[in-house]
């Protein structure tokens, strides 16, 4: 059981395991894995805690239907999965500032999740606006050979491979 | 009258059971995936990052395999009418510009939703208190907006659900077998060139 342990694993030996976990999540619960329409989800019941039942009302909540369902699931198991493959290797650690991020910007807290909201309306944004995410489009829709998770899996990249170069060389 | 008033009983206690069990279910997929992302080191901004700027490909060669044999193993129980395959429609204005301004977040917050969830349980608190707010804040703006784009930019060059083999109108193995060689033939090529 040593490999439990080990900090890192081939990423071969990880993508062969997600492959083989999205055959079991079309056969048992016939979806696909993907994840951003939970943050959608929960966007709708805390704007209920606020606003009431006819939050209920709005289009794109009556579209995907708010409430606790199978992918909300997934994504909380998300977290508790990385939580117990972190603390069985020892590579669970608090940390508010990543170490390439302090490289090049310095170990300020404030401006880094400032910056990491701003990154993350765009993300959520962009997810609702293409569909899908780099689960829901980048793995398991380029997995079915769906022409609109192609185009958006490339253009996640293209998007992320120009904004985090003009981050890195231009401002940083 | 007898007969249909169990039948109503014998509903109301099976409901609830079938509505719990998807959710177990989802909860122990999550488990698995967020195990396997934090073993590839996909729930590190470092590593993401790494990716976006082309120093570090541990993200895409998991994102390749992951394809690779899903979609082989996939596609193989489709033939054998064991599945059915869950395509997204889209549209050019949808996943191109949908596309790009993720990927611009992508860069900025160095997660993307399903990581975010795995850097939160490695304890990444700039994913916690600000991405996590942001992209639900995100979610949220859109869903105002959804009334507005839905009847013009999203539906700009709408092509459905479709998928490559109903694209070419051929079998899908004959897009199943070049892909799977073509994403082989791109992780050899990356391992021979030490990337």
């Amino acid at each position: 059981m040593e490999f439990l342990t080990t900090v890192r694993w081939s990423p071969y030996a990880v993508g062969v395991g997600i492959g083989i976990l999205s055959w079991f999540t079309f056969l048992i619960s016939r979806k696909p894995l993907a994840c951003s329409t939970s943050f959608a989800r929960a966007s709708g019941m805390i704007a209920k805690l606020f606003s009431g039942k006819k939050v209920d009302l709005q289009p794109y909540y009556q579209k995907i239907g708010l409430g606790v369902d199978w992918q909300w699931m997934l994504v909380v198991g998300v977290i508790f999965g990385s939580l117990i493959s972190a603390l069985l290797s020892g590579d669970f650690r608090w940390q508010w500032v990543p170490s390439l991020w302090s490289a090049a910007f310095g170990a300020n807290t404030l401006l880094r999740v400032i910056v990491a909201l701003a990154g993350g309306i765009c993300i959520g944004f962009g997810a609702r606006w293409a569909g899908g995410c780099t689960s829901g489009h980048g793995i398991s829709g380029t997995l079915q050979l769906a022409v609109s998770s192609w185009i958006s899996a490339i253009c996640f990249f293209i998007g992320g491979i120009l904004t985090a170069h003009i981050i890195f060389t231009l401002i940083g | 009258m007898q007969t249909n008033k169990f039948m109503d009983e014998r509903k109301q206690t099976s409901v609830p059971k079938k509505e719990i069990s998807p959710l177990l279910w989802g909860l122990a997929f999550g488990i698995l995936f967020g195990f396997l992302l934090q073993k590839g080191g996909a729930t590190k901004y470092d590593v993401i990052v790494g990716q976006l700027l082309l120093t570090d490909f541990t993200v895409l060669k998991i994102m390749l395999s992951a394809v690779l044999i899903g979609m082989i193993g996939i596609y193989a129980m489709k033939t054998l009418g064991w599945v059915e395959l869950y395509p997204k429609s889209g549209s050019a204005g949808k996943n191109i510009i949908g596309g790009l301004i993720f990927g611009v977040g992508f860069a900025v917050l160095g997660y993307c939703p399903g990581t975010i969830a795995g850097a939160i349980g490695n304890g990444a608190l700039d994913a916690l208190v600000g991405g996590l707010v942001g992209i639900i804040i995100g979610s949220g703006l859109f869903a105002a907006l959804y009334p507005r784009l839905t009847q013009g930019i999203l539906k700009k060059g709408d092509f459905g659900d479709l998928t490559f083999p109903r694209l070419f109108k051929v079998n899908d193995w004959v897009i199943v077998i070049p892909a799977a060689t073509l994403i082989f033939i791109l992780l050899y090529w990356l391992e021979q060139a030490g990337l």
